[in-house]
């Protein structure tokens, strides 16, 4: 993967909003920001009610995938465009999910939706309608999904990336800042994971920076890359940001997203917790 | 940039409601308008809340009454707010409870 075919731009992006066979898909944490104008022609996904499981703890299946996509009349041949809020954090996660169950060509918005309404680019209310097509999606591809014994195993062996914020990471907040405190019994960081906030691989406008600045952020902060890589954060939409720039815009090889992230880690019992801004021991 | 004052202690309210949930025994929460060289109140203005050494720790859109919401901790903090009428910058040193804000942008 490269940023070739893993990234549109916004004039990109302006230029064929009606192109056949590209589809634009919204999804954002405040689902309420598609119904105050959206990309004309753009479509949503939500990613509570749309991308998880209602009952268990887990994201949707791939029947399910398979039923949601048909029902929005997205087909697997579609170039798939997908944006949102805070910086494309939700917007990767859909990716992730796009990736995970095999389609063929998907894309993020370079700079999402903070971008094309600071740019002043077109937004629409008008509701969006697609024919339903028969989706048909893959296996789920468990190479880019971590669980929790693996990142158990993973201490002092493989490259873990806490990409939550400095003060996530040393425990003196439980989650982020524009939300209540909340989630993990305990609050820290797995111990010998690098704190990598995601913030570090975007800019203030919400793109990318280019891949040789990626490179010397993720090298400066010690990331081995001859070993494999576990990103994580809170709930697992800020690590698919970190997961997109090391796997689909630097190309390493074995880049796993582990989305039961510190909710998950934070209130499992007798596993290592570490506090403060140092990595830890194994 | 125009310079950024604090919100004094007999201006107005113009925090955003809080949900009757958030406890502020434990939070410290960081609130306010973002305006423009008018005094008008700025919609839809990315406001981000750095930390003391500058790093990026959350991001949010104003309200349509211009306002924002940070849950932070004690301490000191930058706002940077975005707007299509140009950019801002303003400090704050949060305690426990709610910290009033004003931050102002210009092109």
């Amino acid at each position: 993967m490269s940023r070739d075919t893993a990234l549109v731009s916004a004039d990109w992006a302006e230029a064929n909003l009606d192109a056949p066979g590209v589809v634009f898909v919204e999804v954002d944490e405040d689902t309420t920001a598609y119904d105050g104008g959206h990309i004309p022609g753009a479509i949503k996904l939500d990613w509570k009610k749309d991308l998880q499981d209602p009952v268990r703890r887990d994201f949707v299946n791939k029947q399910q995938f398979e039923a949601l996509l048909s029902e929005r009349g997205i087909a697997g041949d579609d170039t798939v465009i997908l944006y949102g809020g805070n910086n494309n954090w939700f917007a990767a996660y859909a990716y992730w999910y796009f990736k995970l169950y095999g389609h063929g060509d998907v894309r993020l918005l370079d700079g999402g939706r903070k971008k094309w309404e600071l740019d002043a680019r077109p937004l629409s209310k008008d509701a969006v309608s697609r024919e339903a097509t028969q989706y048909t999606a893959q296996d789920p591809d468990v190479s880019i999904r971590a669980f929790r014994d693996e990142v158990v195993d993973a201490i002092g062996t493989k490259n873990l990336v806490d990409v939550r914020s400095p003060d996530e990471y040393a425990g003196r907040l439980l989650a982020p800042a524009h939300l209540p405190q909340e989630q993990a019994q305990r609050a820290g960081h797995i111990p010998t994971a690098l704190s990598v906030p995601w913030s570090k691989a975007a800019n203030e406008d919400g793109t990318f920076k280019s891949d040789d600045d990626l490179r010397q952020i993720y090298g400066e902060a010690g990331l081995d890359d001859s070993k494999s890589t576990i990103a994580y954060c809170r709930i697992g939409e800020r690590s698919s940001h970190t997961w997109f720039v090391l796997k689909e815009l630097l190309g390493h090889q074995d880049v796993k997203n582990y989305d039961g992230s510190w909710t998950e880690y934070g209130s499992l019992v007798g596993v290592p917790v570490a506090l403060g801004d140092e990595p830890g021991k194994a | 940039m125009t310079a950024v004052t604090s919100a004094g202690c007999a201006a107005p309210d113009q925090a955003a409601p809080l949900p009757a949930s958030v406890d502020l025994e434990k939070e410290t929460v960081i609130t306010g308008v973002v305006s423009n060289d008018s005094g008008e109140a700025v919609a839809g203005a990315y406001v981000r809340l750095l930390d003391s050494t500058g790093e990026f720790t959350a991001e949010v859109v104003t309200s349509p009454e211009g306002q924002f919401r940070f849950f932070a901790a004690p301490g000191t903090w930058t706002l940077r707010a975005l707007s299509r009428h140009g950019n801002g910058d303003t400090t704050v040193t949060a305690s426990q409870a709610t910290n009033q804000v004003s931050a102002a942008v210009a092109a």
